[in-house]
């Protein structure tokens, strides 16, 4: 299980998780769209042996896959769980991943850039998560030499990367300000300061469950501790309008708003099919239903645990074979059953 | 209509086939399209491609050139135009090989051409000083004209300590 989703972090009631992710590449070799499968494996055992051969603690902490050694449904389930791309999963006979044991940290080799450094954490820790890439960072550093430009700065397969290499973003629940309607102007007001909204697996996704990854858009120009600053500053402006529009449904329409999440609550505990749609729209009542303290007794972990456990290849993978939509629909709606029935 | 295979989404994607004079349609969603065998598909309209859709349209030139499509990067042979197919560079001497054409881009995505963030330590430690000398002949610029001579002597020093340090490097 991932740190993400085993530990509550500040501001847990809004932001789920923050993360920091570091583009980096490797002067003589070929970025990895043009990287021959041996030179791939080269480049991963250059960056596998600085940190498990090397002097630092991180030697122990660290596991190295090569995701061509890995089952597919195993592939798919670390990227459910956030901790690699799906640009990653797509090139496996290239790639692979270093991860850390509480699964915070993971290294990705041979993604769109030769690095990317990803440090993910439970709530509002943007610049905890900084602070750690950077250090992982300096560590690789000292045995790779980094593809840099002095004017440029760290230079990276796709030009929207280039200067820091740095993408700070944070998954946030922003349920009340989609029931209110606000949501459209806020998500307007971020793009036009320069970051980006998208929905939760990533670029091009859906808004499912109104959840949100806020990221910043520009790599170049500013220092890293400034685009962190701010991305941060305008999540805590979210933040707020977010806790604003709670309160302003509590006040005006406190008995609909019992009634519809006690409802969703109901059809979590008790359905015996749940496709993945309506399990996020019910998740995401049930998720403000438990910040808002109208439902009691279920921890915001176990919240975070169910929306991973409910992802296809999980299911699948705890099921031990194979399924079906349909099947999965069905497994779905037990697995939250009895997540739900332990608690209560 | 909906999809045929999963019966859950609409179908947005049609094919037609024709094989031995039989004729066979299929109604696909695009994600089961994309899965479905020898159905040629490819919406992957990305970040990428936009990116590229700008490289030409950057200088407002009346008349199109095109010549800078047989430009080649020297290092990896990733030609121009496969660039701006892939949205992707292949390798860092990319970075000048395309530099006509790739700088007026990054700063038109980017608003800046300059970083000023992290400075890799070793690979790094030469621009460092350098940016460090860059930064104390402004000073000295300034103190000069200010008529500050006492703090433009000192600055002068460090200025030559910091290239006598610089050549060692090298």
């Amino acid at each position: 299980m991932a740190k993400w989703m085993e530990q509550l972090g500040p501001e847990s009631d809004i932001i789920i998780s923050s993360r920091i992710r570091l583009a980096r590449n490797v002067e003589e070799f070929p970025f990895p769209v043009a990287l021959t499968k041996s030179k791939s494996k080269d480049l991963i055992k250059k960056v596998r042996d600085t940190i498990l051969e090397g002097n630092t603690t991180l030697k122990n902490d660290f596991e190295v896959f090569e995701l061509e050694e890995m089952p597919q449904l195993e592939r798919q389930t670390l990227v459910e769980k956030y901790l690699i791309s799906a640009a990653l999963m797509d090139q496996s006979e290239k790639s692979a991943v270093l991860l850390n044991k509480d699964e915070s940290v993971s290294i990705m080799v041979n993604e769109e850039d030769h690095i990317r450094i990803q440090c993910l954490l439970p709530g509002f820790q943007l610049t905890e998560a900084w602070d750690t890439a950077d250090k992982i960072d300096d560590v690789l550093e000292e045995s790779l030499k980094y593809t840099f430009d002095e004017e440029l700065g760290y230079l990276t397969s796709c030009p929207t990367n280039v200067g820091t290499g740095i993408r700070a973003s944070v998954m946030v629940h922003l349920p009340a300000l989609t029931m209110t309607g606000y949501i459209n102007r806020i998500l307007q007001a971020a793009s036009q300061i320069g970051l980006a909204v998208r929905g939760i697996y990533g670029e091009g996704t859906e808004f499912t469950g109104n959840i949100f990854q806020i990221s910043n858009q520009l790599t170049l120009g500013r220092n890293e501790r400034e685009i962190v600053a701010n991305l941060k500053d305008v999540t805590l402006q979210i933040i707020q309008k977010e806790r604003d529009a709670r309160n302003t449904l509590l006040s005006s329409n406190r008995i609909q708003l019992e009634d519809r999440m006690y409802r969703s609550y109901g059809t979590l505990a008790n359905a015996r099919i749940l496709s993945s749609q309506e399990f996020m729209k019910l998740l995401s009542d049930l998720r403000l239903a438990i910040d808002m303290k109208i439902i009691g007794g279920i921890s915001m972990d176990v919240i975070n645990q169910m929306m991973v456990m409910a992802q296809p290849a999980y299911l699948q993978k705890s099921a031990g074979k194979p399924l079906s939509v349909n099947e999965r629909d069905i497994r779905r709606a037990t697995i939250v059953r009895e997540k739900l029935k332990n608690i209560t | 209509m909906i999809c045929e295979n999963c019966n859950k989404n609409t179908a947005t994607v049609h094919v037609t086939k024709i094989l031995n004079d039989k004729k066979t349609e299929l109604h696909l969603c695009e994600q089961c399209a994309k899965q479905s065998e020898g159905v040629p598909f490819d919406t992957s309209f990305t970040i990428n491609n936009f990116l590229t859709g700008l490289l030409d349209s950057i200088h407002d030139s009346p008349i199109k050139v095109d010549y800078i499509k047989t430009t080649k990067c020297d290092h990896c042979g990733m030609s121009y135009g496969k660039f701006k197919q892939l949205g992707r560079l292949g390798c860092s001497q990319c970075y000048n090989a395309f530099q006509e054409k790739l700088i007026p881009l990054i700063k038109r995505v980017q608003g800046s051409e300059v970083h000023t963030g992290k400075v890799p330590k070793r690979a790094g430690a030469n621009i460092l000083m350098k940016k460090e000398i860059k930064r104390l002949k402004t000073e000295l610029e300034k103190a000069i004209r200010s008529e500050e001579f006492e703090k433009a002597a000192v600055l002068r020093d460090k200025i030559r300590e910091t290239e006598r340090q610089l050549h060692q490097d090298n």
